[in-house]
C-alpha cells in the first residue's frame, strides 16, 4: 500500500481508497467495503451495456423495415370457376383462393367438431354469405410447404381439401387438418371483399 | 500429458534451438502429431478416420474460399453464380464438385469415426469430454452442411431451408418470432441466403476451433485402441510419427481414390437433380428431402404423426434433437467398466443391431412420408432411443464381459512380448 501512496501518478480517488482499504474506515457497519460497492456498480453497469449492445446485433437480424412494409394485394375472383383454386403471392408467400362447390361445403359442414385438431367450423373460417370462397395460407402449418390440391390435377389428399407432399399432413375441405403431423388448420389471412368479384387480402 | 517414455524434442539446429526457446511451436507439433506422442501400437485402419476427417476439413475450407471469390450471397444472382462457376470461372467446375461431394465425405468418415468410438468404448472414461466435444463438432458440420446446402437456390435449396427453420416454430409460444428472426423475414427470402452465407463462411473455422481442443483433450490420457485396455508401459506404444503418419498417409491415398472417383465420374450421384432447379416460393417440389446424411434424423423427425399431450410437431423436432444430444451423456448411460466390444459379447451384438437400424432409419428418410414407410420410421426411431436409453444400461450391468489381454504388447505379439523387450520396439532417432 505504500507503494500505492509513492507512486506520484496515482490519482486522489485510488489513493484515497487504498487508504480506507487499509485503515478499515469503509469496512464499519455491514462490512460492505466502498470497493465492494464500487465493483458491482461497474460490473453491473458494463453488463446492461454490453447487453445492450448485444440486442442491437441479434435484433439486426429480425426483418428490416423493407420487408415489413405492409403489402396488400387485390385478387379478381371472377376467372376462378367453382371446383378450381388459385394461388397468388402475398409477402412473399403462396395463398389459395379456392372456389367450393356444394358438395365440398357439405362435406366441410358434416364434420363434428368435437373430432376436429384444430375445431373451427367452415363459418369460422370464411367470409358470411360467401362459404364458398374459401381463402387461405398455402403453408403447411407443419413445416411450411406448399400443399397439393390448387393447381388441377394435384393430390387433394384423403379429405379432398389439399395435401402436404412433405410430411403427409391431409386437410379437408375447409382447409382444416385431418391427419398427418401439422398442429393446426391452414391459416386464414386478414382480408376482405371489396365486391362480388374483388377480395382485399392484407 | 502424454507417458514418460515419450520422445524428447532436442532440437539440433541453431536456428530451431533459438526458435525453441521463443516459440516453442515446432515442439508443440512435435509432441501432438510428431514423434512425441505415443499412440497404442495396436490400433487398427478404424483409426485413421479423424485424421481423415481432419484433411476432409481443409478440403472443405480451401475448397470453400475459392467458391466464395465467385459466388453472389443474392437471391437475384445466387443460382445464376453457381453455373458461372461450373461453366466459365478456370477449374470452377472441379472446385465446386469438390466442395459438394466433400461435404458427403466428411459426413462419411465422420460417421465411420463415430462408429469407431462406439463399437471401441472410446467415449468412457477417461475420454468422456472428447467424445462429447466430437458431439458439438457434429452439432456444428450440421448447421453448416444445411446453410451450405442453402446457398446454390435451387428448389431444394429453398424448400429444405423452409422445412428445417420452420422446426423452430414447434417452440411453444415464441417459437415464430424465433423463425422471423431466423429468416429475417416471413418466409425465407435474400435476407436468409445473404446470413446463411455468412455463417457458412465463419462455422468451418469454429469447427477448427473445436477440433484443437478435442485434440487436446485426446492427447491428456492418449488415444484408445482395439482392446480398450489402458496403456502400461513403453513397450505398448509407437511414436506417431513415423508410423502412425504413414499409416494414415496410407489410408489417405485410399480416401483421395475413392473421393476422386466421385468428383470426377459421379460428381451430381449424392446431390438431387430439383436443386438445379431455381427456387420457386410458390411451388414445393413433390418429394421433399434433405442430403443423404441428415436422413436418419429426417426419419425420427417425421415419426411422430400423433398428438400425445404435446403436438405431434413438437414431439418430432424435440425427438430429432434428442437423437443427437443424447450422444452427450453416452458416457454415463454405458456404465460397462469394458471399454472395448470386443470383450463384451452382448453389447457387441447390440452395436450391430443398432447399425442396421441406423441404415433403417436413412432408407425410410429418404423415402416419401407414407406407408409403410412412417410405420417402419416409427418402430425403427424407438429402437434407437430404446438402445441407449434402455438396453445399453441393462446390458452394461447384467453382461459378463470376456477375459481381458494383461496388456497391449500381449495382445499383439502373445507370449512373445517377454522376449521383444521395450526399447527394441522404439524406432532409432
Amino acid at each position: 500500500m505504500r507503494v500505492a501512496h509513492d507512486m506520484g501518478f496515482q490519482t486522489g480517488f485510488l489513493i484515497m481508497t487504498t487508504v480506507e482499504e487499509v485503515t478499515g474506515h469503509a469496512t464499519e457497519g455491514d462490512g460492505v467495503r466502498r470497493r465492494d460497492f464500487i465493483f458491482v456498480a461497474t460490473g453491473a453497469f458494463g453488463g446492461v451495456g454490453a447487453a445492450a449492445a448485444a440486442w442491437t446485433a441479434i435484433d439486426q437480424m429480425n426483418p428490416s423495415a423493407d420487408v415489413l412494409a405492409l403489402a396488400s394485394i387485390e385478387v379478381d375472383l371472377a376467372p376462378v370457376a367453382p371446383g378450381q383454386a388459385i394461388k397468388v403471392n402475398w409477402r412473399g408467400k403462396p395463398v389459395f383462393v379456392r372456389n367450393l362447390v356444394e358438395k365440398e361445403i357439405a362435406a366441410a359442414k358434416a364434420v363434428t367438431l368435437a373430432d376436429l385438431r384444430d375445431p373451427q367450423s367452415l363459418a369460422d373460417r370464411t367470409k358470411e354469405g360467401k362459404e364458398n370462397w374459401l381463402i387461405t395460407l398455402g403453408v403447411c402449418t407443419h413445416l411450411g410447404c406448399v400443399p397439393l390440391g390448387a393447381a388441377e390435377g394435384e393430390n387433394r389428399g384423403d379429405y379432398g381439401g389439399y395435401f402436404c407432399p412433405c410430411h403427409g399432413s391431409h386437410y379437408d375441405t375447409a382447409a382444416r387438418i385431418r391427419k398427418g403431423p401439422a398442429p393446426t388448420n391452414l391459416e386464414v389471412p386478414e382480408y376482405a371483399f371489396l365486391s362480388d368479384t374483388r377480395v382485399k387480402i392484407g | 500429458m502424454s507417458f514418460p517414455w515419450a520422445n524428447q524434442y532436442k532440437p539440433q539446429n541453431p536456428f530451431m534451438q533459438w526458435l525453441d526457446s521463443r516459440l516453442p511451436l515446432p515442439r508443440l507439433v512435435y509432441n501432438s502429431v510428431g514423434a512425441g506422442y505415443p499412440v497404442p501400437r495396436n490400433i487398427n485402419y478404424w483409426w485413421n478416420f479423424g485424421a481423415l476427417a481432419g484433411v476432409a476439413l481443409v478440403v472443405q475450407i480451401i475448397t470453400g474460399i475459392v467458391l466464395a471469390m465467385h459466388f453472389g450471397g443474392n437471391t437475384l444472382v445466387a443460382f445464376d453464380s453457381v453455373e458461372h462457376i461450373m461453366r466459365d470461372v478456370n477449374y470452377g467446375w472441379l472446385m465446386r464438385y469438390a466442395h459438394a461431394n466433400g461435404a458427403s465425405f466428411f459426413f462419411i468418415v465422420v460417421y465411420i469415426h463415430i462408429f469407431r468410438g462406439l463399437y471401441y468404448g472410446s467415449y468412457k472414461a477417461p475420454r468422456e469430454l472428447v467424445w462429447m466435444l466430437g458431439v458439438v463438432i457434429l452439432l456444428l458440420m450440421m448447421a453448416t452442411g444445411f446453410m451450405g446446402y442453402v446457398l446454390p437456390w435451387g428448389q431444394m435449396s429453398f424448400w429444405g431451408a423452409t422445412v428445417i427453420t420452420n422446426l423452430f416454430s414447434a417452440i411453444p409460444l415464441v417459437g415464430d418470432s424465433i423463425v422471423t428472426l431466423l429468416l429475417g423475414g416471413f418466409a425465407v427470402d435474400n435476407a436468409t441466403l445473404n446470413r446463411f452465407f455468412s455463417l457458412h463462411y465463419l462455422l468451418p473455422f469454429v469447427i477448427a476451433g473445436v477440433v484443437i481442443l478435442k485434440i487436446w483433450s485426446l492427447h491428456i490420457p492418449g488415444s484408445n485402441n482395439p482392446t480398450g485396455i489402458d496403456v502400461k508401459g513403453p513397450a505398448d506404444t509407437l511414436p506417431f510419427h513415423p508410423y502412425f503418419t504413414a499409416k494414415d498417409l496410407f489410408g489417405l491415398a485410399i480416401y483421395l481414390l475413392i473421393f476422386c472417383a466421385f468428383v470426377f465420374f459421379l460428381p451430381n450421384f449424392l446431390g438431387h437433380p430439383d436443386n438445379y432447379i431455381p427456387a420457386n416460393p410458390l411451388s414445393t417440389p413433390a418429394h421433399i428431402v434433405p442430403e443423404w446424411y441428415f436422413w436418419p434424423f429426417y426419419a425420427i423427425l417425421r415419426a411422430f404423426t400423433v398428438d400425445f399431450i404435446l403436438p405431434a410437431k413438437l414431439w418430432g423436432v424435440l425427438a430429432m434433437f434428442s437423437s443427437i444430444l443424447l450422444l452427450f451423456f453416452l458416457p454415463w448411460l454405458d456404465s460397462s467398466p469394458v471399454k472395448s466390444n470386443r470383450y463384451r459379447p452382448l453389447a457387441k451384438q447390440f452395436f450391430w443391431l443398432l447399425m442396421v437400424d441406423l441404415a433403417i432409419l436413412g432408407w425410410v428418410g429418404g423415402l416419401p412420408a407414407e406407408e409403410p414407410y412412417v410405420r417402419i420410421s416409427q418402430i425403427a426411431s424407438i429402437y434407437y432411443f430404446a438402445h441407449f436409453l434402455i438396453i445399453l444400461p441393462i446390458v452394461s450391468r447384467i453382461e459378463r464381459p470376456l477375459p481381458l489381454p494383461n496388456s497391449i504388447a500381449e495382445s499383439v505379439l502373445g507370449n512373445d512380448v517377454n522376449q521383444a523387450p521395450a526399447p527394441a520396439a522404439q524406432p532409432a532417432e
